[in-house]
């Protein structure tokens, strides 16, 4: 029998500390829609899509309220659009996203993902006329997402995608100026790119995936946070099975809802992704996490220690709690979701160096991090192959999203609204990469003995 | 099936006999009940069977959110599993 001390815990959690379901994401193979005339491959795509996530808003919902536990996003991500659309005669694959867009929108999802690349080792046709056609599918569509993966640790990393996903980026930026850059929020260039992840602007469905799947994102750095509290002072074998033990609660949590939406909507279930994933919501930050372990500020000397044992006993506690763990699954360090992060980076303390070097040991890379509008399109590339090779390295996962804001210099914020937050824009190094990223080729896949 | 019913708030005259009718009203039957008052602040957890109830629970839900607002009280109601799940191995 539960006693009333342990349901009011839980009723805290999801009252004055945050705790929610991220998001149910559910996977969509497109792979069946490929047709020559891209009318009818996007008729296709809007009606496979329309027909099989048709009730997952509702069911979200409904679990939402029996539950009792918020249930933040209903998602959807679908094939890589450059496999669906290879088939088809066409330069341009705007209209796969804008079609992506509607049945998104007739379904009353947040978000969808998957106008994506898979290209650590080179460049199909498809594969190029996808990027070419990211600027204009980002900027004329309004909830989707796309990503590129550039790199990996068995393939190496493909220069040549490297420099054109600079270039993407800033045309991207350019055409999405009126607000500042925010079609760059909605595109992710990864490494090591995972197949099953929920969370956007990341997720697209594998093609290692059935033909539909549901995938769950837990959250809670809320709960993680009010429960380091409890133990100040003590040494880090206590911190790391606190934190342990609050992973395993939450991503019970996630679990439950998961097998429940997979049951209700006849679709197999897939991960939960136990990822801690910020909101700008006072008391919902990683940062202060990392702070509340005893460093004055985020970015300061210490801080990518804490985010290491963070990052490591948030995946211990989880994965015993679900039957099948995936996705990033970690902790997210993305600078404008996150009010701690957004402190920080205002006031100068965390720098654009220091946030690489905590991508060494966090869940994914760089992440919502705005920086000055002239930064050169070589220079994000070379932001983008220096995060790439920390993923490749290190057998992890790394992305970047990053956002040269039009129009505006350092100590300048970049405004997203809701979820997305406010950006404060940060310096890059001035030196020029261009004659680097205009090497192309590819970096050779890296030793994996020998490791020092 | 089992759900949790939470009522927390500011003390006040008839919060049970309330929380009880509406429940009866919708034929849930509540198998156990654990009150506390601490400082003029009411707590109570319900343990209740809804299996007679012909509503939806998230319909049973907002019924007690509504009245809760109306008495300036948090009510609410919610399957156990979610308990179980979080606190039971």
């Amino acid at each position: 029998m539960l006693n009333q001390h342990e349901i009011l815990q839980t009723i805290r959690m999801i009252d004055q500390q945050h705790l929610d379901v991220r998001t149910i994401t559910m996977g969509i193979s497109l792979l069946s829609c490929a047709h020559s005339e891209v009318k009818v491959a996007c008729d296709n795509v809007y009606d496979k899509i329309t027909r099989d996530a048709e009730k997952l808003v509702a069911t979200g919902e409904a679990i939402e309220r029996e539950f009792g536990i918020p249930i933040v996003n209903k998602r959807i991500s679908v094939t890589p659009i450059s496999l669906v659309a290879a088939a088809s005669r066409t330069d341009n694959y705007a209209p796969f996203a804008q079609a992506m867009d509607r049945a998104a929108k007739t379904c009353g999802v947040n978000f969808i993902g998957g106008f994506s690349a898979l290209v650590q080792k080179g460049m199909t046709e498809a594969d190029r006329t996808l990027i070419h056609s990211i600027p204009e599918a980002l900027s004329t569509t309004d909830i989707v997402c796309g990503s590129v993966n550039v790199g990996s640790t068995k393939a190496g990393i493909d220069m040549d995608a490297v420099a054109l996903m600079g270039r993407t980026i800033k045309d991207l930026a350019d055409r999405t100026a009126d607000t500042r850059g925010f079609g760059c929020a909605k595109l992710v260039v990864f490494c090591n790119a995972v197949e099953d992840n929920p969370f956007m602007a990341g997720a697209f469905h594998g093609v290692g995936e059935g033909e539909r799947v549901i995938n769950v994102g837990v959250s809670g750095p809320g709960v993680v946070y009010h429960a380091l509290q409890s133990v100040k002072g003590q040494p880090f074998d206590v911190v790391a099975e606190t934190v342990k033990k609050t992973a395993f609660r939450i991503t019970r949590m996630g679990q439950l809802v998961a097998q429940e939406a997979s049951r209700r909507l006849g679709v197999p279930f897939g991960i939960v992704d136990l990822s801690l994933a910020p909101t700008p919501a006072v008391g919902d930050s990683v940062a202060r996490i990392l702070e509340e372990m005893g460093l004055e500020t985020c970015g300061i000397h210490g801080t990518t220690a804490a985010l290491a044992l963070l990052n490591d006993a948030v995946k211990k506690g989880g994965v015993m709690a679900s039957s099948h763990v995936g996705g990033l699954s970690g902790a997210f360090i993305p600078v404008s979701e996150d009010e701690g992060m957004i402190a920080a980076a205002s006031s100068g303390v965390l720098t654009l160096d220091k946030l690489e070097a905590m991508t060494c040991v966090c869940s994914v890379g760089l992440d919502m991090i705005a920086v000055p509008g002239d930064t050169s399109a070589e220079t994000i590339s070379a932001i983008i192959a220096d995060e790439a090779a920390i993923g490749m390295v290190n057998s992890k996962t790394t992305a970047v999203r990053i956002i040269p804001a039009p129009g505006c210099k350092v100590g300048d914020s970049v405004e997203f609204g809701g979820l997305l937050g406010s950006a404060p824009v940060m310096p890059v190094h001035p030196g020029s990469s261009t004659d680097f990223i205009a090497r192309g080729g590819r970096i050779p896949a890296p030793m994996q003995s020998l490791k020092n | 099936m089992k759900a949790i019913v939470t009522v927390i708030g500011k003390d006040q005259v008839g919060i049970i006999a309330a929380v009880c009718t509406l429940l009866a009203e919708h034929s849930i039957n509540i198998l156990d009940i654990t009150q506390t008052v601490l400082q003029e602040n009411f707590t109570m957890v319900m343990l209740v069977d809804t299996s007679a109830c012909s509503l939806p629970l998230g319909d049973i839900a907002d019924l007690l959110d509504k009245a809760g607002q109306a008495r300036g009280l948090s009510i609410r109601i919610q399957r156990e599993d979610i308990f179980n799940a979080m606190h039971r191995i």
